[in-house]
């Protein structure tokens, strides 16, 4: 009998610590099985964030570092710079890529680091429970916007994927989502090709994934991937906003074709 | 091989490379730019990467992530940037990792200015970053002593796998000398790094993580650390005690890194016009400090004298050797300002009149 | 034994370029020697200067503050460094830029056009070298040959300038040895 379904050899049998209805464990997977069916895993190196995923070491089944709060992409840059040969990817939610390790990502992603960024955004703090994030969506309720973001007073949520589209330096640059299985699909596509594009050495990749917060946003889990849905998805577009074969029109173009989707 | 004429900053770069270190992670400040700029010109004659970072902050967690992968790694900065790399070094010293990196130390605190100090011993050797570890931190006094200093950190941070700090002053890496420099080692030759992270083939992964949930796991790492800082204190203490023969000085004068030069100059000047005896006791680990080594000196003085390029940061560790046994007095500028030898002649003939 | 050497003036005018020659020239001949320059903003355009120090013995301080000799290429420099040489000390002055004279009576003073020298022989950036020439005619502390060397060996990469810079440096060297100040 042929075997169609088995469980990712770049993930370890430890059971995850997250929260009943979070995306990780789905993304971890993602992950896990492009490592494998590129067959990169032992030449993988993976570093963990600050945030829900700060113990991503426990669950992926490669080399793995633990890196300080929004560093991620220094810590790669350094490892890959070191030795090329490797595959390294960073796995960071919002607070720890958009926020204080805002100038990491830009400048990681604007010299053309060959690493892979698996960008969680679920646009609020989870690990400290329930802060506001750098995409935070305008009028959500967290525990340090208590009164729902206010963009007068806290500026709008920062669209990553679009501000480093804007860099000259050719990129991989997608956003997903992982609310629905249909969706969940696309994202391991767009998540697999960034890694046969590191694999291959040709550019800095980045696939940011909406995801959604059940616990912090105080909904249920089917409530939780509505709320995506109808808030977030029309503030993120989701698409290929930058891929080094196509020109940078292309991108734009399909990234609208997706958003009017 | 015949000396060269070399400048501090460029020095310490081709003493890196000679050590085996093919990858500097950095960003410019003042008076410690050379360094970068002479890596980037000379690393592609060896293979080498230099990769300007966004901040010192990126730089050292550059590091963290190269040093994990197992290679020697270098950065260099001067005191502001150094005090921003704190956080990085705290994670490669609980991580274990073997780094080397240089700071030239400028004017402080704040901005401060660009000329030459002292005033980063405390931090240097007390704390640095977050939580339980040491540095170990070498001050060298000549453009030569700082090549053989970086050659060996290379080797000390690899023994132990802990940070290793070359820290010396504005003038160390600024000033011109006639330098041997080491050989050029064989890269194949240096020590073998199994836990480094890469690529789980053929074995489980390797983690490199500072996370401890656990509080007992926490305080054991602490303890690991500990016991490092232990074996360091124990076999690492460098010092060097200058024209102190016969059993009695009227002053030992207590200064590192080129300020021991500057005393050195003031001591001959007394001794040769005043005829006192004065000797100059130099440390050269300022991490560990070489206490047993300074007690025997202090022993023969009847007063003590400590030089600083700052308000007295080194005192309290001469404090720790002598133990209230001889009067201690310190004489120190700062800001950029140096002690010239006659300044320091002057103190030591109003100590000895 | 041990010489100190200032060697001052506006930044551009070479002044380090000078320090550097001799401070390997006193290499190629065995003794101890530091440079230190100053650096910073000053070097912007302000006046710049570097202390050479050679010595039969290791050089204790490379910061001097009762230098042996200066070598000033400006006015500034004329004003800060002249009160600060040891008493029968050298001072080397470029009287195409400093019209004064230094009040000290304890000093041997030796003033020469370099400027205008260094035009007439066909490279006024080449005063350095006529100023330098000078130091070492009237204190051989390395060897007229030695330096010629260093020089040759300095320009290694921009050959042309070898030439006029020997002769600059060779025109001040006699000049400062027959004890002609041609000012």
């Amino acid at each position: 009998m042929k075997k169609v379904f088995g469980y990712p050899e770049a993930l370890t049998t430890n059971q995850t610590h997250y929260c009943p209805g979070c995306t990780h464990g789905t993304i971890h997977r993602m992950v896990a099985e492009s490592l494998g069916e590129l067959g990169l895993r032992e030449r993988a190196v993976g570093i963990a964030p600050v945030g829900c995923s700060v113990l991503a070491y426990n669950y992926f089944n490669c080399d793995m570092f633990e890196a300080a709060h929004g560093r991620a992409p220094a810590v790669a840059t350094g490892a890959k710079r070191c030795r090329p040969d490797l595959i390294l990817f960073t796995y960071q939610g919002d607070g720890d890529l958009a926020s204080i390790g805002a100038a990491e990502i830009l400048h990681a992603a604007n010299r053309g680091e060959k690493i892979t960024v698996i960008f969680v955004n679920n646009a609020i703090y989870g690990m400290t429970g329930g802060q506001m994030a750098p995409t935070t969506m305008p009028g959500q309720v967290t525990t340090t916007c208590p009164f729902g973001r206010n963009p007068d007073h806290e500026g709008y949520p920062i669209r990553v994927v679009e501000l480093l589209s804007t860099l000259r330096t050719p990129a991989y640059l997608a956003r997903v989502a992982s609310h629905t299985p249909l969706h969940v699909v696309e994202a391991k596509k767009a998540v697999r090709e960034a890694f046969r594009l590191q694999a291959e050495n040709t550019c800095f990749t980045m696939v940011e994934i909406l995801s959604v917060c059940p616990t912090n946003w105080g909904l249920t889990s089917a409530e939780s991937n509505e709320w995506l849905e109808q808030n977030m998805l029309p503030y993120y577009p989701l698409g290929v906003f930058k891929h080094p074969d196509r020109s940078e029109a292309d991108s734009a173009a399909e990234a609208g074709v997706l958003q009017g989707a | 091989m015949a000396k060269v004429l070399m400048k501090g900053c460029e020095a310490i770069g081709e003493a890196a490379i000679r050590a085996g270190c093919r990858n500097f992670f950095g960003y410019p400040i003042t008076p410690q730019t050379e360094v970068p700029e002479y890596l980037a010109k000379r690393f592609p004659e060896v293979d080498g990467s230099y990769v300007q970072a966004e901040s010192e902050v990126a730089a050292i967690n550059m590091l963290y992530g190269g040093a994990g992968v197992g290679k020697r790694v270098l950065t260099t900065s001067s005191s502001p940037g150094i005090s921003l790399m704190a956080e990085g070094v705290s994670y490669i010293a609980a991580c274990h990792l073997p780094i080397v990196f240089v700071n030239i130390v400028r004017a402080g605190p704040g901005l401060g200015g660009i000329l030459p100090a002292q005033s980063d011993y405390l931090q240097a050797t007390k704390g640095h970053g977050h939580g339980d570890y040491k540095l170990l931190v070498l001050a060298p006094a000549s453009v030569q002593e700082a090549v053989d200093l970086i050659y060996e950190a290379f080797d000390l941070a690899d023994h132990y796998l802990t940070p290793v700090m070359v820290m010396g002053d504005g003038m160390i890496g600024q000033m011109m000398e006639p330098v041997d420099l080491p050989d050029m080692r064989d890269l194949s030759d240096l020590v073998e790094k199994p836990w480094a992270a890469t690529g789980a083939c053929g074995r489980g992964p390797n983690i490199i993580n500072s996370l401890y949930l656990k509080e007992d796991m926490c305080n054991a790492n602490s303890w690991k650390l500990k016991e490092k800082a232990d074996e360091i204190e124990r076999k690492e203490q460098r010092s060097e005690a200058y024209a102190c023969p016969g059993d009695v000085l009227d002053v030992l004068v207590v200064a590192y890194g080129t300020m021991a030069r500057i005393c050195k100059t003031a001591a001959d000047e007394v001794k040769k016009k005043d005829k006192k005896k004065v000797g100059v006791f130099r440390p050269i680990s300022l991490w560990p400090y070489p206490y047993e080594a300074l007690a025997a000196e202090a022993k023969k003085a009847k007063k003590i004298l400590v030089v600083e390029m700052s308000t007295g940061q080194m005192v309290e560790d001469v404090k720790l050797a002598v133990l209230g046994k001889k009067p201690i007095e310190f004489y120190g500028l700062t800001g950029g300002m140096v002690p010239s030898p006659d300044n320091v002649a002057h103190k030591l003939r109003s100590m000895i009149k | 034994m041990q010489t100190e050497v200032i060697m001052s003036g506006f930044g551009g005018q070479g002044l380090m370029m000078i320090g550097k020659l001799l401070a390997s020239a006193a290499l190629e001949e065995g003794k101890n020697v530091t440079w230190l320059p100053s650096y910073g903003p000053e070097m912007r355009g302000g006046t710049a200067n570097c202390t050479v120090v050679i010595g039969d013995k290791p050089v204790g301080s490379p910061l001097i503050t009762s230098p042996w000799a200066a070598i000033v290429m400006n006015q500034p420099s004329l004003e800060k460094f002249a009160p600060m040489l040891r008493k029968d000390g050298i001072l080397v002055v470029n009287s195409t830029m400093i019209p004064i004279n230094s009040d000290r009576t304890d000093i041997r003073c030796f003033r020469i056009r370099a400027d205008d020298l260094a035009s007439e022989m066909g490279n006024r950036r080449s005063a350095n070298l006529v100023m330098l020439g000078a130091y070492i005619g009237l204190e051989e502390i390395v060897s007229h040959k030695t330096l010629i060397t260093a020089i040759e060996h300095a320009f290694a990469e921009k050959k042309k300038f070898i030439d006029v810079n020997r002769k600059t440096f060779t025109k001040g060297y006699e000049l400062a040895k027959a004890g002609k100040s041609d000012d």
